[in-house]
């Protein structure tokens, strides 16, 4: 079972441990011994046996008629569905006509004054330059569709997830029930939903911002809940004895104590939504995913980028900006008055574009970067496609890949028998978890052969695992020469931005003209997106390392590899785990998406269910996505993990 | 307290409308903002359907003083779009019989707009380059002969089948087996790849095999040969499994909205004359393509070009 564990490279277990893991393992070895000669006598040894499958083509087909002929007439849709659309439209409308009625000017004037009031002058010259840079490239009017509907998407993500956070943070029994659902909408590819979403709300803006807000509300339930729970309990008591109501408390007390986890919450809603825009233009989300997205199909990356950038100069403005503002809290109140002056100048601007009659931002103030970019991406693809001296083309390595790393690991998977599989499975969960964490696993991978989808499972596993080993390789490698020189970190720091917050479509098309069709430009566009938060998180682990450690050992005469083995590492082995856990789960979102370049597997079948409206296919293969996700991450995950999603 | 806010006026939106809601009458939240009429028409992604609506937002916008919104949506899901009313018109479909019989026969929330003047063909194709040298490849009996060329890494032994994006009408997986052919089908899972994956191979003169249709403008950047499949026949792909005969020629077809056939005034009836040729349709398409023109000026070039064949479509 090599081929599993180089997804999961472990550092030597302490002495107990180690005893404790023995013991596990010939607890499940027993277990074994008993069940599986049943199990393989009755069902077979080879991929999951027939007879444990269950058949939903028939009922999934059904329902989805069901939804198409009741969609306009039925109470549940015309009373309740109906109105959620409804008010979706009205309110991203509403701020759409705001945005527009006030102007470039005035948007960018109240941009860089809130950054102003709330992070600084810095920050409010960046906000600016990226609005501005938004209208330079032709933008501005899909950048404002794009922000109307992330306002509504996020601010009624954070009502969600603050209501949800409120209950699990004050109720024990909440925070259970919450728990596992949280988790597993953390690990759940966006794609994976997008087809029920449609179904029921049919394309356009009510979908995308639906299945936005399941996916930004998560983070901000789960940080409101650890901020309530983390109160200092000598403060709570403190202001218990003053004979305060519960009410009181929670408003005077726990949640001003949590504002930093809260505002954390938001800025992670914030860029989960972000992220979302493009994905969500599959579905009719408009704005610049939609120009991104047609972008892809002209085969033009030029135009994609041009799309691409005002999303990624977004998310930086936005991230840095709440990013200060959590930092700020507390330091220095924030005078009313000057909030009062900003507001004022941003009207005041606002209105003299209005009066100038410069509302929309001007035609001749656009720069072309299509055409450029276009014959730099030709010129760099069509020079490393094949042919170089020594290295050879890159095609040639994705042929290399394919047939070295990503056949054999799919055929050796798919070629195991499946009772196999469920005990590997199960004792790397075990080892690294707790029994509830490897049922969990187990059960999960169990579920995908239930489903039916036992082999496009495994083989969308192979290539998950591929890229995590290439991800984790290159990414140790770079987040250990970013932790040792700041001048590396430094340099590394923008296009680390830059990637984890390009959409991906962006790519899609160099990859595959640089490796072809198939499952290579899959593992090779899931390494790209994962890759930055691996590295952040080696770096920022390593770098954390007790300095009195490290110094003790350089007085020792300990050179620099040796401090890095047997100081640095060993010391950062959580801060590690938690880097393969959240590659692991970053790459398996991105494989699925390589289902439009060639990926194949359930990635395909979830593009196929949504291109045909296929709702047996493709919510099977999402639900198995999710099974997946599942595994994956019980199977890396350390005890008592407690993270954000994308570092 | 701001969460309170949000979360009353969340609920108070929730509220406003006691009575029903009928999703399929709302219209985008994007649409006629500053009081201008708007059109949505659904783009599929392929560069042909980009070409003809790019000319009918131009002549829309220029002509007749309308809005217009586009929205890339897959064929399926575009029929579902069309019969909610979030897409006022479909300008090129290639036949989806279920859906027909579905939206524009029971429900009847979908009409017919006329034929579009194209008429497209799905087939399989190989360079004409490779052709050349082999001539007998352009007959499916002759395939297996070839099949060791073609091999790649994706398609494990067997030669390749390039096909493209799911939402696209295929039975080529079907046509393989039931042909006995020593092809594997590789789904290249988008349009978008699938040319970037021929271009490529154009680049360096390598054959190929590729599910493709026409009209198309790849053609004119990689001329393809045709390779020969067993002739269609009317019904001989009812039955998707047993499909062994080739694709038809079909007249594309335009559908509209029901509801912005009856009530959409000049730009209903505008949409419905929408009548051009394969030529003109590949001239818009090879600018938007190939010469990487955005959309709005491809279709100003064609348009003041060609007055004679748009001034029959104004109402």
């Amino acid at each position: 079972m090599a081929t599993v564990t180089a997804g999961a490279p472990r550092a030597a277990l302490p002495g107990p441990l180690r005893h404790r893991a023995v013991g596990k393992l010939l607890l499940l070895a027993l277990a074994a011994a008993v069940l599986v000669p049943f199990a393989a006598a009755r069902w077979g040894s080879g991929g999951w046996p027939a007879a444990l499958t269950v058949d939903l083509s028939a009922p999934l087909g059904r329902a989805s008629d069901w939804i198409i002929d009741n969609r306009d007439g039925h109470p549940l849709f015309l009373y309740f569905l109906g109105h959620v659309s409804n008010a979706v439209v009205v309110s991203v409308r509403a701020v759409y006509l705001v945005l527009l009625g006030a102007g470039w000017a005035g948007v960018t004037a109240l941009g860089a004054l809130v950054a102003w009031r709330v992070a600084g002058v810095r920050l409010a010259l960046g906000t600016a330059a990226a609005f501005l840079a938004c209208g330079v490239l032709g933008m501005w009017v899909p950048t404002m569709q794009t922000l109307a509907l992330m306002v509504v998407a996020v601010a009624a993500s954070v009502a969600v997830g603050a209501l949800l956070g409120l209950a699990a943070g004050l109720s024990g029994r909440m925070d259970r029930l919450l728990r596992p659902v949280l988790d597993t909408m953390q690990v759940l590819p966006a794609f994976a939903y997008l087809l029920p979403v449609v179904l029921v709300f049919g394309i356009g803006v009510p979908a995308a911002v639906l299945a936005t807000v399941v996916y930004a509300a998560p983070p901000m339930a789960r940080l409101t809940a650890l901020g309530l729970r983390g109160a200092d309990p000598e403060v709570l008591e403190a202001v218990e004895s003053l004979g305060t109501t519960a009410r009181q408390r929670l408003l005077t007390a726990r949640l001003p104590l949590a504002r930093k986890e809260l505002l954390l919450g938001l800025n992670q809603t914030i860029m989960m939504a972000l992220s979302m825009a493009v994905i969500a233009s599959v579905i009719g989300a408009g704005g610049l995913g939609d120009r991104v997205y047609q972008a892809l199909a002209s085969v033009d990356v030029g135009a994609a980028l041009a799309a691409g950038i005002p999303i990624v100069l977004l998310a930086v403005v936005l991230d840095r900006v709440t990013g200060a503002a959590g930092r700020r809290l507390g330091t220095a109140g924030s005078s009313p008055a000057g909030w009062l002056y900003a507001l004022a100048a941003a009207v005041a601007v606002a209105v003299a574009g209005r009066l100038l009659g410069r509302l929309d931002w001007p035609g001749t103030w656009v720069a072309d970067i299509a055409a450029p970019v276009n014959r730099a991406v030709g010129w760099t693809t069509a020079h490393l496609h094949s042919g170089v001296p020594y290295v050879g083309g890159t095609a040639d390595w994705a042929a290399g890949f394919t047939a070295w790393v990503l056949d054999p690991l799919r055929d050796g998977l798919q070629g195991l028998p499946w009772w196999s599989l469920l005990l590997a499975v199960a004792a790397l969960a075990w080892l690294i978890g707790t029994w509830r964490t490897a049922l969990t696993a187990t059960l999960a991978l169990a579920a995908t052969g239930v489903l039916g989808v036992w082999k496009p499972s495994l083989d969308t596993l192979s290539q998950v695992l591929a890229a995590v080993a290439v991800t984790l390789v290159t990414g140790l490698a770079i987040g250990v020469a970013a932790a040792r020189s700041d001048r590396c970190e430094r340099l590394l720091r923008p296009v680390l931005d830059v990637l984890q917050t390009m959409p991906q479509f962006v790519y899609l098309i160099p990859v595959v003209a640089l490796f072809g069709v198939g499952r290579a430009p899959a593992v090779a566009a899931a390494v790209v997106y994962a890759l930055p938060a691996v590295v952040r998180i080696t770096a920022q682990g390593l770098r954390e390392v007790d300095p009195a450690a490290l110094e003790s050992a350089r007085s020792l005469g300990a050179t620099g590899g040796q401090q890095l083995r047997q100081i640095q590492l060993p010391l950062a082995r959580p801060a590690l785990l938690l880097a393969v856990n959240q590659g692991v789960v970053l790459v398996l979102a991105v494989v699925i998406i390589g289902g439009l370049v060639g990926g194949g597997a359930l990635g395909y079948d979830v593009v196929y269910g949504l291109a045909q409206g296929d709702l047996a296919t493709g919510l099977v293969a999402g639900a198995a996505i999710v099974c997946l996700g599942l595994v994956l991450d019980r199977v890396t995950q350390p005890t008592g993990r407690r993270a954000g999603k994308g570092a | 307290m701001r969460l309170r806010t949000i979360a009353a006026s969340g609920a108070l939106l929730l509220l406003t409308g006691c009575g029903a809601a009928d999703m399929t009458r709302q219209a985008s939240p994007f649409a006629d903002a500053r009081g201008a009429k708007t059109v949505t028409l659904s783009v599929q992604s392929w560069v042909g359907a980009q070409a003809d609506a790019a000319v009918a937002e131009y002549l829309l916008e220029h002509e007749l003083g309308y809005h217009v919104d586009t929205v890339q949506v897959d064929e399926v899901p575009a029929w579902d779009a069309l019969s909610q009313g979030r897409v006022d018109a479909i300008m090129e479909d290639w036949g989806h019989p279920e859906q027909e019989r579905r939206y524009v026969e029971e429900k009847k929330t979908i009409v017919r707009g006329g034929e579009l003047g194209v008429t497209g063909h799905i087939g399989w194709f190989v360079p004409t380059y490779f052709a050349k040298r082999h001539p007998d490849v352009t007959d499916w009996k002759n395939l297996d002969k070839y099949a060791g060329l073609l091999r790649t890494a994706e398609s494990g032994g067997k030669g390749q089948l390039l096909d493209g994006s799911p939402s696209y009408v295929t039975h080529d997986k079907a046509l393989v087996k039931n042909l006995k052919l020593d092809y594997k089908v590789v789904f290249a899972g988008s349009e978008a790849a699938q040319i970037t994956q021929i271009k490529q191979f154009a680049r360096e003169k390598k054959p190929f095999l590729t599910y493709w249709y026409a009209p198309q403008w790849l053609f004119e950047k990689v001329p393809m040969t045709e390779v020969r499949l067993p002739p269609y026949r009317e019904g001989c792909d009812a039955d998707p499994d047993k499909v062994a005969c080739g694709y038809p020629h079909t007249p594309l077809q335009k559908y509209l909205n029901a509801d912005f056939a009856r009530s959409g005034g000049e730009a209903a009836r505008f949409l419905k004359n929408f009548r051009w040729t394969t030529e003109d349709q590949n001239e818009v398409a090879l600018m938007i393509a190939e010469e990487k023109l955005p959309p709005r000026e491809a279709a100003k070039k064609w348009v003041d070009s060609h007055p004679s064949v748009w001034k029959e479509w104004l109402p």
